[in-house]
């Protein structure tokens, strides 16, 4: 039970709940990245990703949830073909995706496309707009005649919401707002025609109030044009709404997935618990000053290197939790978790959803 | 107009921070941008008081000119900032009219900051220790021991083991960089201390421990706080009063509650339709449509009209004076004098879970 092989074989007895929406696209399988670390004489690996297995599916979102440092971005790296899997696959309709051809992999990097978190970082500032489109558009669309460029550039921006495309061609990175930067960082990942949008905390730096429009227009593109998206967060509060399917990362695993709502409304892994506790809820606020009570020991110490990644900061934690890994296991058709004690951490959801499939 | 005379909660003692009627404006060659007009907020000892609003609202701009810390083009263009502390009591004294030594004396000792983005307010290539005692070494003479000891002790007091003492800042994580910010504007025990998006960037986990030490430290060592974020759902957790702020200007200010449960400027109602809820029941969330004015071309009437559903022709000739909510006690004032709190309630959505029936 405790062998991770398991894990991924049982994960394939879900049904997602993002493949409603349309067929399976692109598809990880089993993916581990490790990081070699130099502390001085001693060499440590860092895995970054561990055994992660999950599907994007045509018009569906779906979201990856975990705190900084828990690997969400490595394994969208991985996704974008940046860098290479240690171990595991990744498959594109069904066709494992091999970086040593090149034609194929050309390919794989015009249908997945990514959107980052800094729009100041990723636009380049002595370029303007028209740069940063009509390069990836002129790439993905060859010997085009420069009034169809033209087109398809207005295009891009009618849907990326940055119209009229006449006020925002010639203008720099630095003389627009954060939501129109994030807008053409949106509107130049569409340039190639992609498939696939991997967006990576694609609102978290802008402000709240502008937040919406920009998750609302990743919404938008995601049903008429298709897209399989993934979206990259720490912010599980619009991981609910704008999602199909959430996956919960912690220390490179996924310890739970599951339907957004089901999810975030009767959490089942104590980390996915404490998520939803700690965010802010205007609706709810939980009142730190009026005496509310602790939470947790401290996060950022350093993680325990055998048994269930989350023991040191969880309150069931007991020995088996110390010593032997949690896999993940389905606790219904479309919802599983990683966790030994799921009896004391979430004992309705389990009597609920489990009917005779109770790990042991 | 003051802002909460009738308070609650932190008490009516005298407020330690009293800012009046304060204006600063960016001067770039004969253009005039008024970044702050006309704000009042006052600080009581003890309290948390939220102050909200996005980028480009004038809410740093407003906690550096409260420290007179603002530099060309940055012109304090009127008003008054009087501290009134347990050190500080005879009349208490205007920040805005001290001189250099006495300002020296007041700062950080007085009056300590909380800057945004931890990485850049700490230097890299000094120890985390030498920056702590650098600090006490500008404001108390203690010996060597003792300095090394009180560095520790803040360390502590935040949550942070010993050992980190000797590390770099980029060995720390965001949260512990953050926490290191905060121990050391507590290093010598000020009576306000104001936080200028202290937690922005940090995972939410991370984010509400910090909230958490904030808040406890607060009851510990008696220090009020002003706490500044774009992130009206945090102010609504941590703080006794909020003030929302919108291109230059205070649009509304109450307690908790009232924001919370009466919002009565269409910006606030914005700011509160724009956080998804994580446990409550699934509404709708509307955002706020636009961007920011450009405070350098405001139109004549309220700053917020392009934006507001609720803008008429009468919004134009609103001076932005901040007046008592209808059927709220008189700490609860607004600038919009239209629209009645509560009147845009957002609305529940169906029971959701079903693929389709996404907003």
């Amino acid at each position: 039970m405790n062998d991770l092989a398991s894990a991924s074989t049982s994960a394939l007895e879900l049904t997602s709940a993002a493949a409603f929406r349309g067929p399976l696209v692109l598809e990880a399988r089993g993916l581990s990245k490790d990081f070699r670390l130099a502390h001085g004489l001693r060499r440590d690996l860092l895995s970054a990703a561990r055994d992660v297995s999950f599907g994007l599916y045509r018009s569906a979102t779906v979201a990856l949830v975990g705190e900084s440092g828990s690997g969400k971005s490595t394994l969208a790296r991985l996704l974008a073909g940046q860098e290479r899997p240690t171990s595991g696959q990744i498959l594109l309709d069904g066709r494992a995706v091999q970086p040593s051809v090149r034609r194929q992999f050309r390919a794989y990097k015009r249908d997945v496309q990514m959107v980052f978190q800094d729009p100041f970082a990723s636009l380049n500032p002595v370029h303007r707009v028209r740069y940063h489109l009509e390069r990836p558009w002129r790439i993905h669309h060859s010997r085009q005649s420069g009034a169809s460029v033209k087109a398809g550039l207005e295009q891009l921006m009618t849907r990326a919401q940055l119209a009229p495309p006449e006020l925002y061609l010639d203008k720099f990175p630095h003389e627009l707002s954060g939501g129109e930067r994030q807008r053409v960082a949106i509107a130049r990942a569409l340039a190639a025609g992609p498939r696939v949008l991997l967006a990576d905390e694609p609102v978290s730096m802008l402000d709240v109030s502008i937040r919406l429009e920009v998750m609302g227009l990743l919404d938008d593109l995601r049903s008429r044009l298709q897209l399989a998206v993934l979206y990259i967060t720490h912010d599980i509060a619009s991981a609910r709404y704008f999602s199909d399917e959430i996956l919960v990362m912690y220390a490179g695993q996924i310890v739970e997935r599951g339907p957004a709502e089901d999810l975030t409304l009767t959490p089942a892994h104590p980390y996915t618990q404490l998520l939803v506790a700690s965010a802010p809820d205007p609706q709810s606020p939980m009142g730190i000053a009026r005496g509310a009570a602790p939470l947790s020991t401290l996060a950022g110490s350093s993680l325990p290197a055998v048994g269930c990644r989350f023991s040191h900061r969880c309150p069931y934690a007991d020995q088996q939790c110390r010593t032997q890994t949690p896999a993940l296991l389905p606790i219904s058709s479309s919802r599983a978790a990683s966790c030994w004690h799921l009896d004391v951490a979430a004992p309705e959801l389990l009597a609920a959803g489990l009917r005779g499939r109770v790990p042991p | 107009m003051q802002a909460g005379e009738a308070m609650t909660g932190a008490g009516t003692a005298e407020p330690v921070l009293a800012i009046q009627d304060l204006s600063v404006s960016y001067f770039s060659g004969d253009r005039e941008v008024r970044a702050v007009q006309h704000v009042d907020l006052e600080l009581r000892p003890r309290e948390v008081v939220g102050l909200a609003g996005e980028s480009g609202s004038g809410k740093s701009t407003l906690a550096l000119g409260a420290c007179r810390l603002l530099r060309p083009p940055a012109v304090i263009t009127g008003g008054s900032v009087v501290y009134k502390g347990r050190r500080v009591v005879e009349g208490g004294l205007d920040l805005l009219t001290l001189t250099p030594r006495q300002l020296r004396a007041l700062r950080w000792r007085e009056i300590a900051l909380v800057f945004q983005s931890a990485m850049n307010a700490l230097n890299p290539v000094l120890r985390i220790r030498d920056q702590l005692i650098d600090v006490l070494d500008a404001h108390l003479d203690l010996s060597r021991d003792e300095k090394r000891e009180r560095a520790a002790g803040l360390l502590d007091l935040v949550g942070i083991p010993r050992a980190r003492l000797r590390s770099y800042p980029h060995e720390l994580s965001g949260g512990m960089r953050q926490r290191v910010m905060i121990a050391m504007a507590l290093a010598v025990d000020p009576e306000v201390v104001i936080m200028d998006e202290p937690t922005t960037g940090l995972d939410v986990v991370v984010q509400r421990e910090i909230l958490q030490h904030i808040v406890e430290l607060r009851e510990r060592l008696g220090f009020a706080v002003l706490f500044i974020t774009h992130d009206l759902s945090l102010l609504l957790d941590i703080s006794h009063r909020i003030s929302v702020m919108y291109a230059g200007h205070l649009v509304e200010v109450g307690q908790v509650a009232e924001i919370q449960r009466r919002p009565a400027h269409p910006y606030t109602v914005g700011l509160l339709n724009s956080f998804p809820s994580v446990r409550g029941p699934r509404r709708q969330v509307t955002g706020i449509p636009g961007s920011p004015p450009d405070l350098g071309s405001l139109e004549p009437g309220c700053p917020f009209i392009p934006r507001c559903g609720f803008a008429a022709p009468e919004c134009r000739g609103v001076d932005m004076h901040l007046l008592s909510v209808p059927g709220s006690p008189p700490s609860h004032v607004t600038a919009c004098p239209f629209v009645l709190p509560g009147a845009a309630q957002p609305k529940l959505l169906e029971p959701a879970g079903e693929p389709g029936s996404r907003t």
